[in-house]
């Protein structure tokens, strides 16, 4: 598959990466590693999609080939020679637009061209026509508060195209802006670019949208495991404009869900199944879990879904549908395989029951399941004051993974455990207990 | 051409070119300004004599004499803010340097400034001898010393605080740290420092009037200002002269507070991140600076000047030699940091201890911890019965947004008018009613700080949910209940807040005010704040060093174990999410 993208591939390589990783910025251990082994090549006129989800280390990734953090090990080449900080002929567009909101559009856009030593005439000309170009004629002079999110992006693209880069890095774009103005985005920008008239030779998108990573890019390269590494290549053939409701388009993206269910093999399974106390888990509201659960046993599903199909259903990114899928499947209250998802027997019960079993279930689940909940549990009941520090149990986590993971995952035992009554959390003096509230 | 449409939409903007009548009250307000800086600033530079002649109390003169006050405190304001940006910057740039810089400001916050004001008047008259430039250097530095901290601390907040996109950004664009500073980190940090910078100077006037006239050992000198005055007319028991020097200071800060900050507050509005629901601050001043088109026009080169600066290139940093990077970021260049710093701090106790305790012995010092206990006696006492009036007062006002708007401002204003100027008015009731120096001077210290007290719980109530408040009505929660379980949680970490500026002004307040004069008639309480006073009249410095040491201890200490915590607490039970 490798040799059939080389033989596809338009032009010469501008970035090349071998071998790269990455740690945590802020993890106790220092050979925690949120990328590992990492290799990808950007050509001369390719859009190239990095697709996966939140903590999976894509942003970790654009961050290093941005130039502002270097990486723990491995090799980055740009246009052949070692990538050192920020370079020449990289930009980069970012997902909260970064705007100053002291500047108008104008002096935003020309801010990049002032340390390039671009004089201020020829500053103002190429600013223009790069506003111009993004559809913000008419804008010049208003200050980014003024503007709604569209609009505002507009000038994140302006800033960058206004460079003349070789390569775009775009952070997930289009995350900040509701459906309908991130869609307009979308089509102007790739019609541009079909049209030949962004100043850029290539762009690397980073999304956690498969629907939008099939819309827009040449090669989608799905960034998973942890740690991070590129666990599949996907090339998309279709011509300019794409058409979401095509046969073609909708395979496309039915492969790619069925590729980050199970990326390749089970050395790569999601951690749901190792089960052991490097288990990260994310944030994920017991309410939503169970309307989740519903939603899945209901018609027209009657307990098994697409998960594009359910995802459509309930207007959701992968970001969120992929947290809940898996809690499930950690819970065993579902069952996810290749793009699909089953409800299971204790799953069918819990939908069946009310309030208190509905508690019952989940505990036992919880308990059956869930390492560190089994572990909080059996100290509590062994302790005679039936009382233990949050310190005792977030140190013990941080041995597996980074300080946020551990809070995180921390903050959803919390609230697990405390939806399952199985303990009770006091914040303030943060300590775990087995008191009942009277 | 689309460089020519107005800046903003909304707005009514009048035709260029033509001048307006706006035009000329701006152009006039401008002059004056400029006329006045000059006329006052000639003056510093007269011989001593001349310069600091004799002050009469005809009140024709308070004029002149406030425009002095004024100018002190400009000349005071501009080193402030050089002052936090070197440090701002120094502190949130190197980590080994923030190290030091912040428990050291945090030292500095709470060091009895009018402590200070014997050492550096000695010095700065040495620096510049026959000269009145020494002296209002050293009235000029003790009104620094009041300001400049709190600056530099949110200056040293904000670059800390930045957002890390625009931070990426800059990276990636590669603006370089000269530009960065002016395109990000400065403008970044405004809303705060403007703040700051207005509660500090509010603070401050206290200390001109103090520091105008000062007196160490055998030297007295008079500056020409209204503290001056005010001093002169205490010793003369002129109450009507006391009265004019008021309503000076009222027109005085009434000015400032109209031309200057609410103008900076409504236009530093520009820089906030966040856009806020709540009605941005308006200032008519500035509404005038930026209708008056004309105007705008002479300023243009002005700030093209100043873009200029701020978009110079300044040469690629030059890369150190990798030996050097890397024996810099050693661990044992970590350890060497460390040494150092050990040692300059063994030093200057040492040299410290043999300073004081030259003339000192230990019974002294724990004598001066029992004074000092007294005046926390007293700043407990009175933050307590200041609260139990102005919490009510406050929520009661908070709660009714028209009443509020009109008194936050009122408030604002009365915690800036120096108090000191009123003690002559308490100490003539003192001596009339012979009463107990002991606890009626006591009030003198709260003052002027109590007025912050009630400016936080009016914010912090207006800040409070008013859905919260509607759930407390409908559920029926009222009288005792409601003040323990509705708004007291609410309002206290604003509470909090007010409470500590108002016990540190107390605290400094103390050594003015334990002691008091009424022409012959002297007025003592027994406190730490009457100890220092004392020994600056005597021009004993060990022991003003050992007044002023212990009570920086006692407001470390108390903000420490008592308000910090207290702060923590209350704010984390106020987080929603």
């Amino acid at each position: 598959m490798a040799t059939a993208v080389a033989a596809r591939a338009k032009g010469k390589p501008l970035l090349e990466i071998k071998g790269l990783s990455q740690t945590y910025a802020k993890a106790a251990a220092d050979d925690l590693l949120v990328l590992e082994g990492v290799d990808l090549t950007v050509r001369d006129g390719e859009i190239v999609g990095l697709l996966g989800r939140s903590g999976v280390g894509k942003s970790s990734l654009l961050r290093i080939i941005a130039g502002l953090t270097r990486p723990k090990s491995g090799e980055v080449r740009w246009r052949g020679r070692p990538l050192a900080g920020p370079s020449e002929g990289i930009a980069m567009v970012f997902q909260s637009f970064a705007l100053f909101p002291w500047l108008t559009v104008l002096e935003n856009v020309e801010l990049g061209l002032e340390p390039l030593g671009v004089n201020s005439a020829e500053r103002r000309s190429r600013s223009l026509q790069a506003i111009d170009l993004i559809g913000l004629d008419g804008f010049e002079n208003a200050y980014p508060k003024e503007l709604s999110g569209g609009m505002r992006q507009r000038v994140g693209f302006a800033r960058g195209l206004v460079m003349q880069p070789e390569l775009l890095l775009m952070d997930e774009p289009f995350s900040a802006l509701d459906v309908l103005t991130a869609e307009t985005l979308r089509t102007d920008l790739i019609e541009l670019w079909s049209e030949g008239k962004l100043p850029l030779r290539s762009l690397l998108l980073v999304s956690h949208s498969i629907e939008e990573a099939v819309l827009m890019c040449d090669r989608i390269l799905l960034i998973a495991g942890n740690p991070g590494k590129v666990a599949a290549e996907i090339p998309i053939d279709l011509p300019h404009p794409r058409n979401r409701n095509d046969e073609a388009f909708r395979e496309l993206v039915d492969k790619v869900y069925g590729r980050m269910t199970n990326p390749s093999g089970p050395a790569d399974k999601p951690k749901a199944q190792s089960a052991g106390m490097d288990l990260v888990l994310s944030e994920v509201s017991t309410n939503t879990l169970a309307g989740f659960l519903e939603t899945l046993a209901a018609e027209p599903f009657k307990g098994k879904a697409d998960l594009p199909e359910i995802a459509d259903e309930l207007t959701m990114e992968i970001d969120e549908l992929f947290p809940i899928a898996e809690t499930l499947a950690l819970l065993k209250l579902a069952e996810v395989d290749r793009g699909d998802i089953r409800i299971t027997a204790p799953g069918r019960r819990f939908v069946e029951s009310d309030v208190d079993a509905r508690k019952k279930i989940f505990a036992e689940q919880l308990l059956a399941t869930v390492p560190i909940v089994a572990l909080i549990r059996r100290v509590l009941d062994e302790r005679p004051s039936h009382r233990a520090p949050y310190r005792r149990f977030s140190e013990e986590l941080e041995d597996f993974m980074s300080e946020e993971f551990a809070e995180e995952t921390l903050a959803s035992v919390v609230s697990w455990g405390r939806y399952a009554e199985l303990f009770s959390y006091d914040e303030q003096a943060q300590a775990f207990s087995l008191e009942d509230p009277e | 051409m689309p460089a020519h449409r107005p800046a903003s939409f909304g707005k009514l903007t009048l035709l260029p070119v033509a001048p307006s009548v706006w035009d000329a009250v701006v152009f006039a307000l401008v002059l004056g300004v400029l006329a006045l800086v000059a006329f006052g600033g000639r003056e510093t530079l007269q011989p001593l004599a001349v310069g600091a002649g004799p002050i009469s109390l005809d009140p024709a003169v308070l004029p002149h004499y406030a425009l002095r006050t004024t100018l002190r405190m400009l000349a005071a304001m501009a080193a402030s803010l050089v002052f936090t940006f070197a440090f701002g910057a120094l502190a949130a740039k190197s980590r080994r340097a923030e190290m030091v810089l912040i428990p050291m400001l945090d030292v500095l916050q709470s060091v009895p400034v009018l402590g200070f004001l014997s050492f550096t008047v000695t010095g700065f008259m040495a620096l510049f001898p026959g000269q009145v430039l020494g002296v209002e250097l050293a009235a000029i530095f003790a009104i620094f010393t009041s300001q400049a901290w709190n600056m530099a601390y949110s200056f040293y907040h904000s670059t800390k605080t930045l957002p890390r996109d625009l931070k990426d950004l800059s990276d990636s664009l590669r603006l370089g740290a000269w530009r960065r500073f002016w395109t990000l980190e400065a403008p970044y940090a405004a809303p705060g420092l403007v703040w700051n910078a207005m509660i500090s100077m509010s603070g401050a006037w206290f200390f001109v009037v103090a520091s105008e006239a000062i007196s160490v050992g055998p030297t007295t000198v008079s500056l020409p200002g209204v503290g001056s005055y005010v001093a002169l007319a205490i010793a003369q028991h002129d109450l009507k002269a006391v009265g004019w020097a008021v309503l000076t200071m009222l027109a005085v800060i009434l000015l400032y507070d109209q031309l200057m900050f609410r103008p900076l507050v409504a236009w530093a509005e520009k820089f906030r991140l966040d856009v806020s629901d709540a009605e941005p601050p308006r200032s008519w001043a500035l509404d005038l600076f930026q209708r008056a088109d004309f105007l705008r026009g002479l300023f243009r080169p002005v700030a093209d000047i100043l873009s200029s600066v701020a978009s110079v290139r300044m040469g690629k940093p030059i890369a150190a030699p990798p030996a050097l990077t890397r024996a810099w970021r050693s661990p044992w260049t970590e350890r060497a940091w460390y040494v150092v710093l050990i040692a300059i701090a063994v030093i200057a106790a040492w040299r410290a201890i043999a300073f004081i305790g030259g003339a000192v012995g230990l019974a002294e010092v724990l004598h001066v911890f029992v004074l000092g206990f007294y005046t926390l006696a007293r700043v407990a006492v009175l933050i307590a019965i200041a609260s139990l009036i102005w919490v009510p007062a406050g929520v009661w006002i908070g709660l009714r947004p028209r009443w509020a708007e009109r008194l936050q401002p009122v408030t604002q204003f009365l915690a800036a008018f120096p108090s000191n100027l009123l003690f002559p008015a308490v100490v003539v009731l003192i001596v009339r009613f012979d009463l107990t120096p002991d606890i009626w001077l006591s009030p003198l210290m709260i003052l002027g700080a109590q007025w912050y007290l009630l400016f936080n719980v009016i914010a912090g109530t207006r800040a409070f949910p008013h859905d919260l408040l509607e759930a407390a009505a409908s559920m029926r929660v009222k009288g005792w209940g409601w003040w323990r379980r509705v708004i007291l949680p609410g309002i206290m970490p604003s509470y909090v807040t007010g409470a500590i500026t108002a016990s540190g002004g107390a605290w400094n307040a103390a050594i003015v005010a334990e002691v008091a004069n009424w022409g012959d008639t002297k007025l003592t309480a027994h406190g730490l704040g009457a100890y220092i006073a004392e020994h600056t009249k005597d021009g004993d410095l060990r022991r003003v060093v050992l007044g002023v040491a212990v009570m920086a201890v006692y407001v470390v200490l108390v903000n420490r174990l008592f308000w910090e915590p207290l702060f923590m607490r209350a704010a984390r039970m106020l987080r929603a999410d």
